[in-house]
């Protein structure tokens, strides 16, 4: 042995790394009387300040899971989690909940899918918004009305002064997800999870929101998660894509070679599940067969093997062998059996003409 | 009492008005919705009394052909499912007429609409929440086989598990409850039910929103396979710019209970007459990162209006980059701009005529007595 | 509200002497006391309007409490000032002097329970909520049980038993003295009375507490307030109690409000003079406008304390004050 870990190793050490935020080998199982839901099982990744990364996901990818976990939100009291989740050279999974509720808010911020359930029915925005700022900043009641003033003003809310004092039933849907961003980044965070926030918005108010999160990130230069199941939302707003299946990355790339050079069958089928309004109208969607797998009982080897067209080009593998996320290109990783060649063959030949 | 008429004359009566249903073919217009409009009352105070009105629907029209597929696409509260909850008769329209099969349906009796509700269906958006949780598949596609009183030939059973294998189901899953079944699955329970009576017109609402990006495109082409087979009309209720191209013959564009612009599919995407329509596709995002930057933008302020309060005139004035005085003074009529390609908008794109032009000239051509000089002055007036 | 209070008023009004089965006759006769002439039966039949249709009687009743009313007793007449409600067909008092006088009690008794079983109730409750499934909770849950289950008269006379008679720390039953003579001893005197009143809305209130807050812990905005980095007890007493909160005020304004007509098991157990008592009383020796009078107040206060309810849910809730 040479004595040399290769980079990709780093993981379990316990050192901390020189990513802003690094997440190695998270896993976050609940155990249920139906037996143990692995929501997320072995996730690793990185993310600097100023980058967007996207999650991508069906319902059960754990792409939701895991954003609540670096938040430490998750139901902790029946939740076993391990590995490391590194925020800016400190260690989260490890770290007290007092330590971890610091931080949440202050350092890291989170906006939800749902902004009318997501806010207190019974306080002003700009109370939530003043509380927001109160918790980690001690100054006064008026100092924090007139920063959360301010901050209605920067998401491009009109008349921010008077609406400060408005209830959140009183705003309209695209309004109220302003409303959050400004809370969420009331304290300049460096890190913004976006859980689906466009999710439940009409498509006008969503290329709003899509603007206004790329503009904040811009001036603030935070690193932001962005999650979703909406290709064409991380196509418009992510540098980087990570592709979920099963509670475990399949794909991850930059969002060029995601889109155009996917190497990976699940993100085929993403591709060619979505009908495009950029392409001329094929005659048939080209869905992936079956449903998402539930999280109990996880397929044996490649999880994605029930549903996937070339598993029997693998002579057995996909079925008995989990495959790991290897780097298949620079910064290009895919979890699959299939030799690269003949994925790559697949995608020019069969895939993208399809497209 | 109606009991006391003898049956000859309660048919006669009720019959008279409405006209027989005539049998539709390949290309005809099987339903046709004329002015329809849906005003939910705004009661306050002790007396209930009215004070204000939603304008949920506020007169549309538009027809159906036979085998074809009419996709309804706008923002939440433009309408489009109050509309179609109108047309499958579940709401009681303000105004307007509804005729299908030739048959004016729109004050039709619950108990006449029966034997309709055959040839007319709906699927719902949530799989999860319209089917009974308590029975089985098989009682839940059976059932309007019971509601009907229909006998199927080889009894219901058998019927039932032909329908579960047209839409991708497994036959021997007769006995299982919805909820051991996934989204995708459950959506395709909703759809057999549907299609039990073999009905001739069916209204998608959401049909697929509420299902898993890989999901959604198994139950599109599902739609279409059996459109195909069974030779069914489509009306596909949608926010999903994208699957309503993919899915639809001709669209119409809603906002604020006002059909904006209607079209052929690919008229319609390629080149959309009003800006309220060019603004939504602008706003769809495309998953592909090369385009990024490159297409041209059109960014809406604010949100849509409160359907009880809406603009006067053109009511997509307040969010328009084009809107002028006019648009804030005279309600555009939807008119044909160019063949089977209908726009309301005093400045439309993509087209050399605007809406009032072409009402002026439509004016001119069939009246000989009211139609003299072709002014603004007959603009305004054929606007109102 | 009023319109709803006189009408309950009048059902009673019309139906309980008719149940009891008496004739007016025998009413007026119970009413000039021990060996009644014909003659008197007569004169007080007239005095009191009995043999007057019962809508009559029930106007004449109305307009007393407006504007008063004379009463002719031979040569004598005694103004009764509005409101009036009568003289007790028994003392002869007049009835409303006699419901003030009887109201203090019942007043400490019920103001004094509702606060011990708010807090006790609600603390317990959440903290059932946050230890959801832990064996504190499962004990809550089963003392709250017994608490729902066990009758007044059992908890007020084993507590009686146990911290009166056997270890002599408060005073035995019927020992309640007014707060405006000795604060000391009233408040001696109510602490049994209070607690057992106390536990049995306690451990209801506890049961609605700890549903209502699994309910709203639940909720996206509970998540957002952890997401902004509150401290748990923020969390919990800012935004997930206050959301809890509302459903137990209704429930609360029917209760209080039932127990200012007199909470009856709890002072008759422990021999405290209230409305309830009063209540019990009258209604035993047929004494109609007493009862009338016990009514008119038990229905008035409800319908006072759920209006001031409903201005609360509007403070409370901003969503209520558009509707």
């Amino acid at each position: 042995m040479t004595g040399t870990a290769p980079a990709a190793d780093t993981a379990g050490t316990g050192e901390a790394p020189t990513a802003f935020l690094e997440v190695r080998d998270l896993k976050i199982h609940f155990p249920t009387d139906d037996g143990l839901v692995k929501s997320v099982d072995g996730l690793s990744f990185q993310l600097e300040r100023g980058r967007t990364l996207g999650i991508v996901g069906e319902s059960g990818s754990g792409k939701s899971v895991t954003s609540l976990g670096i938040l430490g939100l998750h139901n902790k009291r029946n939740a076993n989690v391990s590995g490391e989740i590194w925020l800016d050279g400190k260690e989260l999974v490890g770290a007290s909940q007092s330590e971890v509720r610091r931080l949440r808010g202050r350092d890291m911020a989170m906006i939800f899918q749902d902004p009318l359930s997501s806010m207190h029915p019974f306080y002003t925005v700009g109370q939530q918004i003043i509380e927001a700022y109160r918790v980690h900043n001690d100054v006064s009641k008026q100092v924090a009305r007139k920063h959360a003033i301010d901050m209605l003003g920067k998401v491009g809310i009109p008349r921010p002064d008077q609406r400060v004092d408005d209830y959140p039933h009183q705003f309209s849907g695209g309004m109220r997800q302003r409303a959050m961003i400004a809370m969420a980044l009331s304290c300049d965070p460096e890190l913004l999870i976006a859980d689906e926030p466009t999710t439940a918005l009409d498509v006008t108010v969503q290329a709003q929101i899509l603007d206004l999160i790329r503009d904040l990130q811009q001036e603030f230069n935070s690193a932001v998660i962005m999650i979703t199941h909406d290709l064409g939302v991380v196509a418009e707003l992510a540098d980087d894509i990570l592709v979920m299946y099963a509670g475990r990355a399949v794909e991850q790339a930059s969002v060029d070679a995601t889109f155009h050079r996917p190497l990976h069958p699940y993100t085929w089928g993403l591709l060619g599940s979505m009908p495009r309004l950029d392409r001329d109208r094929s005659e048939r969607l080209l869905p992936i067969t079956g449903s998402p797998p539930s999280l109990i009982n996880v397929p044996s080897g490649c999880a994605f093997h029930p549903r996937c067209p070339y598993r029997d080009l693998n002579e057995g593998k996909s079925e008995t062998k989990r495959p790991e996320l290897v780097e298949v290109e620079p910064g290009h990783k895919a979890a699959c059996h299939l030799p690269l060649g003949r994925r790559r063959e697949i995608w020019t030949d069969e895939i993208r003409p399809k497209l | 009492m109606s009991t006391s008429k003898t049956p000859a004359e309660k048919v006669s009566v009720d019959k008279a008005p409405a006209g027989e249903p005539r049998p539709i073919r390949e290309g005809e217009n099987l339903l046709e919705v004329e002015n329809l409009g849906k005003h939910f009352p705004v009661t306050a105070g002790l007396l209930r009394r009215q004070v204000a009105a939603v304008k949920a629907v506020d007169g549309v029209s538009f027809s159906v052909r036979k085998g074809e597929t009419l996709g309804l696409v706008g923002e939440s509260g433009c309408g489009k499912s109050t509309t179609g909850r109108m047309i499958m008769r579940l709401l009681d329209p303000s105004f307007g007429k509804i005729t299908f099969e030739g048959q004016d349906i729109t004050k039709m009796s619950q108990r006449r609409l029966r034997p309709l509700r055959r040839d007319l269906q709906m699927i719902f958006q949530d799989p999860y929440s319209s089917l009974n949780p308590r029975k089985t598949v098989g009682a839940i596609v059976g059932a309007p086989f019971r509601l009907q009183n229909l006998e199927a030939e080889q009894g219901v059973k058998k019927a039932v598990q032909e329908i579960l294998e047209l839409v991708g189901l497994n036959p021997e899953h007769y006995n299982r409850y919805p909820h051991e079944f996934s989204g995708g699955q459950r959506q395709r329970i909703g759809i057999a039910r549907t299609l039990a009576l073999k009905p001739k017109l069916i209204i998608a609402d959401e049909p697929v929103s509420a299902l898993d990006v890989s999901v959604q495109a198994q139950v599109v082409n599902l739609l279409e396979d059996l459109q195909d087979e069974l030779d069914l009309t489509y009306v596909v209720i949608a926010h999903d710019l994208s699957v309503v191209r993919h899915i639809s013959d001709r669209v119409a564009v809603m906002y604020l209970g006002k059909i904006v612009e209607l079209a052929d599919r690919t008229d319609l995407y390629e080149r959309p007459m009003h800006p309220y329509t060019n603004a939504l596709l602008s706003a769809v995002p495309i998953p592909d990162p090369a385009q990024r930057g490159e297409r041209k933008r059109i960014r809406l302020q604010g949100d849509v209006p409160s359907p009880l309060d809406p603009p006067p005139a053109c009511r997509f004035h307040t969010r328009c980059w084009k809107a002028q005085d006019i648009c804030k003074q005279v309600e555009p009529p939807l008119v044909e701009l160019s063949p089977g390609h209908q726009a309301a908008c005093h400045f439309p794109e993509n087209t050399t005529v605007s809406a009032t032009d072409a009402v002026a000239k439509a004016a001119v051509a069939p009246g000989a007595a009211a139609a003299g000089d072709a002014g603004s002055a007959s603009a305004a007036d054929s606007a109102e | 509200m009023l319109l709803l209070v006189s009408l309950v008023t009048f059902g009673i009004f019309f139906w309980l002497p008719k149940l009891a089965g008496q004739t007016t006759d025998q009413i007026a006769a119970g009413y000039v006391g021990k060996a009644p002439t014909q003659q008197a039966i007569e004169d007080t039949k007239e005095r009191l309007g009995l043999d007057d249709p019962v809508v009559v009687q029930y106007a004449d009743y109305l307009k007393a409490i407006i504007v008063g009313k004379d009463f002719k007793a031979g040569p004598v007449t005694d103004h009764c000032p509005a409101p009036c409600l009568g003289y007790s067909y028994r003392s002869s008092q007049p009835v409303l002097e006699t419901l003030l006088d009887r109201a203090p009690a019942t007043l400490s008794l019920a103001v004094g329970a509702a606060v011990i079983w708010l807090v006790g109730g609600i603390t317990v409750g959440v903290i059932s909520a946050l230890r959801r499934g832990t064996l504190w909770d499962r004990m809550a849950m089963i003392v709250a049980l017994s608490g729902v289950s066990l009758p007044i008269y059992f908890t007020g006379l084993v507590s009686l038993a146990l911290f009166s008679y056997s270890i002599p720390i408060f005073p035995g039953g019927g020992s309640y003295t007014s707060i405006t003579e000795n604060p000391v001893q009233w408040f001696q005197a109510l602490v049994l009375p209070w607690v057992t009143l106390a536990f049995l809305y306690a451990a209801m209130y506890a049961r609605l507490t700890r549903a209502g807050m699994l309910e709203t812990m639940n909720e996206d905005y509970i998540r957002t307030a952890r997401a902004k980095g509150l401290p748990e007890k923020t969390v919990v007493t800012k935004h997930a109690l206050r959301a809890s909160l509302t459903p137990i005020m209704t429930v609360f304004g029917l209760d209080l409000g039932l127990l200012l007509g007199g909470a009856v098991l709890t002072e008759s157990t422990f021999g405290i003079p209230g409305l309830g008592r009063l209540a019990i009383d009258s209604i035993r020796s047929g004494d109609l406008p007493m009862v009338l009078g016990v009514t008119l107040i038990t229905s008035t206060s409800i319908v006072v304390i759920n209006l001031i309810v409903d201005l609360l849910y509007a403070i409370v809730d901003p969503r209520v004050r558009l509707a």
